[in-house]
């Protein structure tokens, strides 16, 4: 297991902030009254049982869903305040690894990594093969990869692929949701790391939205954990825990706890009693 | 769960009534906005030809062989059905002109598009579809291109323009379908077959079977990748999307060919009176 060097980088104004944000869809609420920072530099771990709106976050933080109520901040600012246009520049400077990759169809791995800086950068085509081919590489996928087709990839390449699309466009966010999910337990290992590598050699903030114990110990520097709205008290917070990965095993709350531990508790007598 | 029954169990039929209206006005609502956007980014400048060439390669092309197969065999159906009142009236050298008129100006039109809405139509949603649950429309935007102007406004140039061509081959191989029918079946000389079928139709028929068409194919697009953007989840939401694009499509062709039929018959009865002398 590599050393953690990263918790020493200097703490500044948030890079991404949620401010009182909540979300439904219809009638169902998922997220109530969310608040926390991400900072510059750090890898932040998202956890929650499915369906608490860990993916919801990560979606409002991007941009991609607007909130219900509430606002995200970039850089302190908040992007409800921004036109089309600058929502449109400001969200190439965060990448996204989806939880499927998304890598698209129709197109190779090469193409797919090409696609955001032939989309956004007037490159020539010889500085954008550089820039895939570099890319592809540090990812440790092969050039014999790069001429395939997302089909005939294995979920490992494809998650590499993903990652290495979404970082072709240097971005200075990360937002990973599941990265290590339907992965074997190597390939997880390797997603972890290239997380690692990412924000070490490339200073990328991060933004982990997983359930996997192994990733939870290994990549992040802190952790904010969501409890689903539905099984809240109705000013009780969604977030149940924030704090450092080496309390959370520790955490004074037994929902924590019960969570980091995979123990179902009084969960199984109200499954079956229902 | 029995609490929800109970509830719908106390909907009255006005209840049911307007929950079908909103419905309905909610979905055409969306829809017009959804057009608007495509329209928006339509003008705002062409896609890439790397991204229009292979979706005019799907609509034309892969499209030619079905358009062939329907248009041949809608001009023989036409000859079969239409000789036997024909020979009644000793009128079955006609046969051409009234396979050409409703090839032109209805059947042509609107066989293609319905053929189209169910090749392309269903194809377009059950792509866009699978990219909406495989969240590939969201990584569009997360690599800094608009959905719309990617995906949706290749796929309409594509229809606008094809569909119309489509048509128009399906009118030619239908009335190719008719005059061997009529002349190597049903014994109707072949210089009277052509005779009337050049002479009974005018420009004015031929121009509104090509505006049908060019209606009928931005109808297909904007309908299907419609559906297709607000796919539901999993196999059965794309499934559905893509009967539902064919469907709405199908009631969407009817009703504009209606429309357009009743606003072409107004505008020929116009230029008659304007221009009595000219012929239309």
């Amino acid at each position: 297991m590599p050393q953690q060097t990263h918790t020493s980088r200097t703490p500044e104004a948030p890079i991404l902030a949620l401010r009182g944000v909540s979300r439904s869809f219809g009638s169902q609420q998922v997220l109530r009254d969310i608040t926390f920072d991400v900072r510059r530099g750090e890898t932040l771990a998202v956890i929650g049982e499915s369906g608490c709106g860990k993916s919801v976050t990560l979606k409002l933080m991007m941009g991609l869903l607007n909130p219900s109520a509430g606002d995200v901040l970039w850089n302190g600012n908040p992007i409800s305040n921004r036109t089309e246009r600058e929502l449109h520049r400001d969200r190439l400077k965060i990448g996204f690894l989806f939880q499927g990759a998304a890598l698209f169809d129709s197109m190779d791995v090469y193409e797919n990594v090409a696609f955001g800086l032939r989309q956004n950068k007037r490159l020539p085509e010889a500085e954008i093969e550089s820039i895939v081919v570099e890319h592809l590489r540090e990812s440790g996928l092969s050039p014999s990869i790069a001429r395939k087709m997302p089909s005939e990839l294995s979920g490992g390449m494809r998650k590499r692929g993903g990652l290495t699309r979404a970082l072709a466009l240097s971005p200075e966010v990360m937002l990973y949701d599941e990265p290590t999910t339907g992965l074997d337990p190597v390939m997880s290992d390797v997603i972890n790391e290239l997380i690692l590598r990412t924000r070490d050699r490339r200073a990328v903030t991060g933004i982990v939205v997983t359930h996997d114990m192994t990733t939870l110990r290994k990549v992040p520097d802190r952790i904010v954990m969501l409890y689903p709205q539905s099984r809240l008290q109705p000013n009780e917070p969604q977030i149940v825990y924030e704090g450092s990965p080496a309390e959370i095993f520790d955490a004074e709350d037994s929902r924590v706890r019960q969570f980091v531990r995979g123990e179902a508790g009084e969960r199984i007598e109200e499954l079956f009693a229902a | 769960m029995s609490s929800v029954t109970t509830l719908q169990d106390r909907r009255s039929p006005i209840h049911l009534i307007g929950e079908c209206v909103l419905a309905f006005v909610n979905g055409i609502g969306d829809l017009t906005l959804f057009a608007g956007r495509m329209l928006g980014w339509l003008l705002a400048g062409p896609p890439r030809g790397s991204v229009i060439w292979p979706t005019l390669h799907e609509v034309g092309v892969r499209s030619l062989p079905v358009v062939l197969i329907t248009g041949l065999f809608i001009g023989m159906v036409l000859a079969v059905q239409s000789y036997d009142q024909f020979v009644m009236m000793h009128l079955e050298n006609r046969l051409g002109s009234v396979i050409t008129i409703s090839l032109v100006e209805e059947l042509g039109p609107v066989l293609a598009a319905v053929m189209l809405a169910g090749r392309v139509g269903s194809a377009m949603a059950a792509e866009l579809g699978t990219m909406r649950v495989t969240e590939q429309i969201d990584a569009l935007r997360a690599l800094g291109a608009n959905p719309i102007h990617y995906l949706v406004v290749p796929r309409f140039i594509a229809c606008l323009l094809l569909i119309p061509l489509l048509a128009v081959v399906a009118d030619c191989v239908g009335m190719l379908g008719g005059w061997f029918f009529s002349t190597q079946v049903l014994g109707i000389d072949s210089f009277y077959y052509w005779f009337h079928a050049v002479n009974f139709v005018t420009g004015f028929d031929v121009v509104t079977g090509l505006v049908k068409s060019l209606f009928f194919g931005a109808a297909i697009a904007v309908v299907s990748c419609h559906r297709g953007f607000n796919c539901g989840a999993g196999a059965q939401g794309v499934g559905r999307a893509a009967t539902e694009a064919f469907v709405y499509s199908f009631v969407a062709i009817l009703v504009l060919d209606f429309f357009l039929s009743v606003a072409s018959l107004e505008l020929l009865l116009v230029l008659r009176a304007v221009a009595p002398w000219a012929v239309f």
